[in-house]
């Protein structure tokens, strides 16, 4: 073995130096490492060090990921007998929010209310459910709900609490007030009661943020009960009766019920509006007359006086005075306004024409308004005096909702005892000591009287979610009562449900949620009305008339008085007529904006009284000239993050008159120069002639002949004209099973967009804010389009010309007909979108469904593109996690208000398209229920969420292989009349049908263009 | 170094022909182990769909019948409440029932059964002795009609009869299941056993064939090599050795191997991805050790006696700790783990099992479709529960698996009035085919993503 010779790099490695051998191994004695780190600290990490950290990192976070997270399943330790985990369970309750009141049915999901639904037994509601109602189950979940008793914001014990309330309350020299909105709870007003039994000064004031007190003051403190399927003549003079006027859903169910055509029932109430603002009802009614605010005194005197007074009528009201006079006894004229004189001649004028006893009921009125101004009115200014000793807030509002709302807070600061039952630490709750928050209605016991004779309780379908009391329970506690609110009730309750066995029958009123009787006292004796007449005439005439621009005040169907502004389906509830989302505006007639040079979007100050706001300019067709409307309900400071700042508050612009509170007022409006974008999500007016997307007709061409009301597409073919479906591209599909199919009467839909808020709820729909929706991208999977009729029409083609008789066509009338219609995804038997889907994400389904699957969608988009009818949704965002989205969609961001959620239905991620199901999962539920007992299912089993929310049964959905289904029934009926399909012309063949919208107006002419 | 690759070579070749065939094999059984040899070894033991779910007892009370409703009855109140510690034919807990109705009295069973320490106390002498002869454990006091009792008992004389007659049949769990080697997955396994002996036999004759070719071969030379009048041409032929080098010099044999290669590392890497989130066997270590071959398997309690809503939800449900306590509270009370159970209704801290099936959230399965509507034994699914110890998830829920099985699985239409007029449509337009599951849509979206 040879040895390689050794060569030395020089003498120091030769000689070995201590130096060198230090040196050998480092082959770099300098780097600049520390420097370009500017610290030579050994903790930071060289870059090498890094990069094998990050290498290392990356290997193992693979290798973790690979591995699947352990999942528990945590069961029950005890589980209670009725709950089985995926099986839903329902318990009757009720819903009243101090204004509008529902009878629900609450679907939980272990032990969780996760969607409300109208519960049919209700005489009162008949199974119908408003927006608001809908969206109610989301408050539950709030996450600025006060989570525990507190003392000037801070959490306390509730026994320290309990301690120094009793303590100050028995020490009280001054009276003490309770206010709240209307209470219709008798149980609540007998807790009240032994309030006061304890503490001898105690008054109840009860005011509404929207006050009727003028039509309770006419009345001699009562309230009548109207029934509008008992009148074939309406005239409503500025009442939202279908929309936000007392009680919406109880009106729209009798309202619809003489509304409704087919060809055995040729007939239909009438049904004129005078409006100072374009409401819902408005746009239902058969003859719609704008009237500037001020005037609808004079209007109502004008009717009054062609009714009963004998004199000829005014040319506006001559009509609908006739029509009132030739049915006596079958009509109705209601009114929205608070002036107590005005409503005097309202009841005068049903008196006059023998309605009282058919269409008005005062025998069993309406509870759901008590409020009373002038007491209101009369508390504020006793504690700016100083007389008042304690009051205590329960669910009121009046440091944002009162028109005095100052003077509320200087008050508040003289009173020396302040408490709030309210559920949050809102405007007024804030200003109070004591905080004493009450349970959410879904975990309260309570009983409701809205109507004498008809009650209804409310049951706790879930434990109270954070440490609160319910408020009767702290009344009672307070009294210095031991008994619960339960209790209490039950005890009330063995009055009502009569002798025998008591236990029985509670528990059938609990399981129904409604009772027949009455837990009232005995109505008083019709207290005198406030006036006479002749007073009333008088002081109608002599109401001051603002010169100038005129202000009306209106409330939402979303939104309402504002105390469920906290609510983002709400928020994004378009408006019904404005389609306005996410704030309020000031509505002004085009010809004031024309000559005024604002756009849409220009901020206007309106200054009124000396109170002034600003806010956006929305141009809204059939606003009466010279008039504008805001709505209330905007503009909360201590809502919550979602309602907080949205808008402007109204409020400060009512004014006071004669002890009551006034909705109108002169107003002047300056441009700021700025701009704010109105969030809208139809931004179209007209149908622009294009009679195949929505068609209607009037009663006297359909009395004529119902066949010839609706206008069917043809197609040219060799063969001449011919249906679109007999030239097809596509196979037929076989339907074996099931057809599941839908009908629309446009006829019976009133915009209420209670549907809308239904399928949100039902299927998980995320909710975007204000500029996802400028955007054009809010997730609906059911809209409301609305068109307005246009004064130009094709027949103009030959005197105007095309292009401006089409330019002309884009522009609503004055005063312009409205004409609703529910878009949903139609289930096209031949879907465009089917066949352009490169992954097969969306395909046919046995059973007539448009499937999408979401796990399978790459987001091409192609789908959206090619559907005809555009109801597909895209998410552009991960709505549920996206921080962008926290405050408007934040109930998907937490554990809390998570529990909303539908489990049975997937939450989208992002980049996936969706749309519209026909709710498959109420679907699939109905097929098994109907398997499990070895049984077809039956009609009426398998109902979407929309046309299961419908309050007045516009929506009809049901299996078409069934020949005695409803929505059978109705296809098979109406085929020909007023059957129609969208756009039937490019033969995408819906499995939705809609029906033909009639109108009972004088002449044959259909305006709508 | 170029040397050393190609010598490698072969070695590699032979490693890759190895993998593929292993690789090959493995899957060829999955199909068959998986989806035909289960089945069939599937016990039919308890889970008759809707026997929980309103067994009213159709018996007088007083005398046992022969009656078929009083017998259903009493099969979903045995099972439901008896099943837990009596078998018809077996000492589980208590006593085998076989010929109760002969040897006591129905007016001696009504008040045992609804109360057995009152008559333990009463000093009743053959209470007292079975009382003693099973350890002292107490009988628990089931709240049952004088019909429900009745019912029961006719149950129980019919089941015996039924025993006598096929001895095992009637018990299913354990003649059916893997214990005793069933005669089922025997019969099963045959044909393919023959096969594989027929194989083999074939592989060995090749073998012996080549061999006795080669020593042909090479004797044939050795006596050409032996010849000396050969001239150059025949000598060169016979000495002719063929160059093993050329062929792994060969571009073509060369291009062959990296092509296989690639395509089995991406074949293998494929396979690899595609197992990411599939559990099947995933076996977790559970926070009590529960054993189903104890409950399900010796003492044959009915799947729904704990898993209570499995004929009627979407879900299962794991137990609640009130249900263990139904037994528990009586059986086996010093037991460590059964402690555990007592510790956490004490601590109101309910028990955290580790879930074992994970279907993702995308897609909706529903347990009473399957069970009370399909009639699906519970095994088909979650596999020989029956004999596990610790429960694996047997199955490998992917949705091929699922579609797979709604193609081949008929429709459990029987009796079910769902059905009546799919079945007649069906057969009317296709009739040579089965009526299965995706013909009637099964196969659909939206049937189980929404």
């Amino acid at each position: 073995m040879q040895e390689s010779p050794k060569y030395w790099k020089g003498i120091e490695e030769l000689e070995s130096s201590p130096e060198f051998i230090k040196n050998a191994f480092n082959e770099f004695d300098y780097l600049p490492v520390s420097e370009s780190h500017g610290s030579s600290d050994a903790t930071v990490a060289p870059r090498r060090d890094f990069l094998k950290l990050m290498g290392f990192g990356i290997a193992a976070a693979t290798l973790a990921s690979c591995e699947t997270p352990v999942r528990k399943a945590i069961p029950y330790l005890n589980k209670p007998q009725e709950v089985d985990p995926g099986i839903a369970n329902f318990y009757a309750s009720s819903y009243f929010n101090g204004s509008e009141y529902n009878s629900v049915l609450v679907k939980t999901r272990e032990g969780r209310p996760i969607k409300l639904e109208g519960n049919p037994n209700s005489p009162v509601t008949r199974g119908g459910l408003s927006a608001r109602a809908q969206a109610s189950v989301l408050s539950l979940y709030d996450q600025s709900r006060l989570q525990n008793f507190t003392i000037k914001g801070k959490a306390a014990e509730r026994a320290q609490v309990d301690r120094e309330i009793m303590t100050k309350l028995a020490g009280t020299t001054g009276r003490i007030a309770i206010v709240s909105p209307t209470i219709i709870s008798p149980s609540t007003k007998r807790a009240i009661a032994a309030f006061a039994g304890r503490y001898a000064n105690t008054e109840h004031v009860q005011y509404d943020a929207n006050s009727q007190s003028g039509i309770l003051r006419a009345n001699g403190g009562v309230l009548p009960s109207f029934d509008f399927s008992k009148a074939d003549i309406i005239v409503s003079l500025a009442a939202d009766f279908l929309g936000t006027w007392i009680s919406p859903v109880e009106y729209a169910a009798q309202y619809i019920t003489n509304r409704k055509v087919s060809a055995d029932k040729k007939t239909m109430s009438r049904h004129y509006q005078f409006e100072p603002y374009f409401s819902l009802t408005g746009s239902n009614a058969d003859v719609r007359v704008p009237v500037k605010p001020s005037e609808m005194g004079a209007i109502t005197v004008e009717l009054y006086n062609a009714i009963v007074g004998g004199g000829t009528a005014s040319p506006r009201v001559a009509k609908a005075a006739n029509d009132l006079k030739a049915h006596r006894g079958r009509s109705l004229v209601v009114s929205g306004s608070n002036s107590a004189a005005e409503q005097t001649l309202v009841a005068a004028i049903n008196a006059a024409l023998g309605n009282v006893g058919a269409s008005v009921n005062t025998a069993t009125p309406s509870m759901l308004r008590q409020g009373d101004d002038a007491r209101m009115l009369r508390l504020i200014d006793d504690m700016n005096r100083g007389t008042v000793g304690a009051v205590i807030f329960y669910h009121a509002n009046p440091a944002y909702d009162h028109p005095q709302a100052d003077k509320v807070k200087s008050g508040l600061a003289k009173v020396p005892l302040t408490i709030s039952f309210n559920e949050k630490a809102d405007e007024t709750g804030s200003l109070c000591t004591y905080g004493c928050p009450d349970h959410h209605y879904l975990e309260s016991w309570n009983d409701f009287e809205p109507r004498r004779g008809s009650l209804s309780l409310a049951q706790p379908a879930i434990s109270p979610l954070f440490a609160t009391r319910q408020a009767q329970d702290s009344l009672l506690t307070w009294a210095g009562s031991n008994q619960s609110y339960y209790n209490f009730l039950r005890e009330n309750w063995r009055g009502v449900l009569g002798a025998g066995n008591f236990q029985a029958a509670w528990d059938k009123a609990v399981h129904d949620g409604v009772a027949t009787g009455t837990a009232s006292p005995a109505p008083t004796p019709q207290m005198a009305p406030a006036m006479s007449v002749d007073q009333a005439v008088a002081a109608i005439a002599s109401a001051p008339k603002p010169s100038g621009t005129e202000l009306v005040l209106y409330e939402k169907v979303a939104i309402g008085n504002g105390c469920d502004a906290n609510n983002p389906w709400l928020q994004e509830l378009p408006d019904p007529v404005s389609k306005a989302t996410w704030g309020n505006y000031v509505a002004v007639p085009r010809k004031m904006a024309e000559a005024n040079k604002w756009e849409q979007g220009d901020v206007l100050k309106v200054t009124a009284n000396g109170k002034a706001i600003e806010l956006p300019v929305l141009v809204q067709p059939g606003q009466p000239a010279g008039s504008v409307s805001i709505a209330i309900g905007y503009g909360r400071e201590k809502a919550g993050k979602v309602g907080n700042k949205v808008g402007a508050n109204a409020y400060p612009l009512a004014t006071v008159r004669d002890n009551a509170l006034v909705y109108m007022t002169g107003v002047t409006l300056e441009k700021t120069g700025a701009t704010s974008p109105i969030a809208q999500t139809q931004t179209h007016h007209t149908i622009m002639d294009r009679k195949s997307v929505v068609q209607e007709s009037t009663l006297a061409k359909y009395i004529e002949n119902p066949k010839e009301v609706t206008e069917y597409d043809k197609i040219a073919t060799p063969e001449g004209l011919e249906k679109p479906n007999k030239v097809s591209l596509w196979q037929d599909y076989e339907y074996k099973n099931h057809h599941w199919g839908m009908a629309i009467d446009l006829n019976s839909c009133i915009g209420c967009g209670s549907c809308v808020v239904g399928c949100q709820v039902e299927n998980n729909v995320a909710v975007v804010g204000k500029q996802e929706v400028i955007n054009r991208r809010e997730m609906h999977w059911l809209r409301i389009d609305r068109y307005y009729s246009s004064d130009a029409s094709k027949k103009d083609f030959a005197t105007k010309g095309k292009l401006d008789t089409y330019a002309a066509m884009e522009d609503p009338s004055e005063n312009p007909s409205v004409i609703f219609q529910p878009m949903l995804c139609q289930h096209c038997n031949h879907a465009p979108c089917e066949t352009v889907c490169p992954v097969l994400a969306t395909t046919h389904s046995s059973e007539g469904l448009n499937q999408m699957t979401y796990n399978r969608c790459v987001g091409t988009r192609y789908c959206a593109n090619n559907c005809p009818y555009k109801v597909r949704r895209f998410n552009w965002f991960s709505y549920y996690s996206n921080e962008k989205f926290e405050d408007v969609n934040g109930h998907m961001f937490t554990d809390l208000g998570r529990m909303v959620l539908n489990p049975d239905v997937t939450v989208r991620a992002r980049g996936v398209m969706e749309k519209c199901s026909f709710c498959v999962q109420r679907i699939q539920l109905g097929k098994l229920e109907a398997k499990k007992e070895k049984r077809r299912p039956m009609d009426g089993e398998v109902v979407t969420a929309c046309a299961q929310s419908c309050p007045t049964q516009a929506i009809v959905f049901g299996d078409l292989r069934d020949p005695n289904s409803r929505v059978a029934q109705i296809w098979k009926r109406e085929d020909g009349e007023r059957a129609f399909k969208v756009i039937e012309a490019i033969n995408a063949q819906p499995n939705i049908t809609y029906l033909t919208k009639i109108r009972n107006v004088e002449t044959k002419e259909v305006r709508n263009a | 170094m170029d040397s050393i690759r190609l010598r490698s070579l072969p070695h590699l070749l032979l490693a890759l022909f190895l993998t593929f065939a292993a690789v090959g094999s493995a899957s060829a059984q999955e199909p068959a182990a998986g989806a035909v040899g289960q089945a069939p070894a599937v016990s039919k033991e308890g889970v008759t769909p809707g026997a929980t779910a309103g067994a009213a007892p159709a018996a007088a009370a007083g005398a046992t019948t022969g009656d078929a409703a009083a017998i259903a009855a009493g099969d979903a109140l045995f099972k439901g409440n008896c099943a837990q510690c009596h078998a018809i034919n077996d000492v589980v807990v208590g006593p085998a029932l076989a010929g109760i109705a002969k040897r006591r009295p129905m007016s001696w069973l009504i008040p045992w059964i609804r109360n057995s320490s009152k008559v333990v106390a009463s000093g009743d002498e053959y209470a007292v002795k079975i009382f003693n002869q099973y350890q002292k454990q107490q009988m628990p006091s089931f709240q049952l009609t004088d019909a429900e009792i009745t019912s029961i008992v006719s149950y129980i004389t019919a089941e015996e009869g039924k025993s006598a007659g096929a001895p095992g049949a009637a018990t299913g769990i354990k003649a059916a299941d893997g214990t005793e080697t069933p005669g089922t997955a025997a019969a099963d396994g045959g044909s393919s056993q023959t096969m594989d002996i027929l194989l083999i036999v074939l592989v060995v004759v090749l073998l012996v064939l080549i061999v006795t070719l080669v020593i042909i071969a090479n004797i044939m030379k050795d006596v050409l090599r032996g010849r000396k009048d050969l001239d150059g041409r025949d000598v060169e032929l016979l000495d002719q050795r063929f160059d093993f080098s050329k062929i792994y010099k060969s571009n073509v044999v060369r291009g062959i191997v990296a092509t296989l290669f690639v395509l089995v590392v991406l074949y293998q890497s494929l396979q690899g991805v595609m197992a990411i989130g599939i559990q099947q066997g995933y076996q977790p270590t559970q926070p009590i050790a529960f054993s189903h071959k104890l409950h399900a398997g010796e003492h044959q309690i009915n799947c729904a006696y704990c898993h209570t809503s499995v004929y009627k939800s979407k879900s299962a449900n794991i137990p609640s700790a009130n249900i263990c306590m139904n037994c528990h509270s009586q059986i086996k009370t010093e037991s460590p783990e059964i402690k555990k159970i007592y510790r956490a209704i004490e601590r109101k801290q309910p028990i955290q099992w580790v879930r074992i099936h994970n279907l993702p959230d995308l897609a909706y399965f529903n347990h009473a479709q399957h069970t009370q509507v399909g009639g699906i034994e519970c095994q088909t699914c979650h596999g020989p529960i029956q004999n596990m110890e610790v429960v694996y998830q047997y199955s490998p829920l992917t949705m091929g698996w699922c579609i797979n099985c709604h193609r081949e699985t008929p429709l459990n239409t029987k009796g079910n009035a769902y059905y009546n007029n799919l079945v007649k449509l069906h057969e009317t337009s296709n009739s040579a085919k089965p009526f299965t599951v995706s013909s009637n849509g099964g196969t659909e979206c939206s049937k189980c993503h929404y």
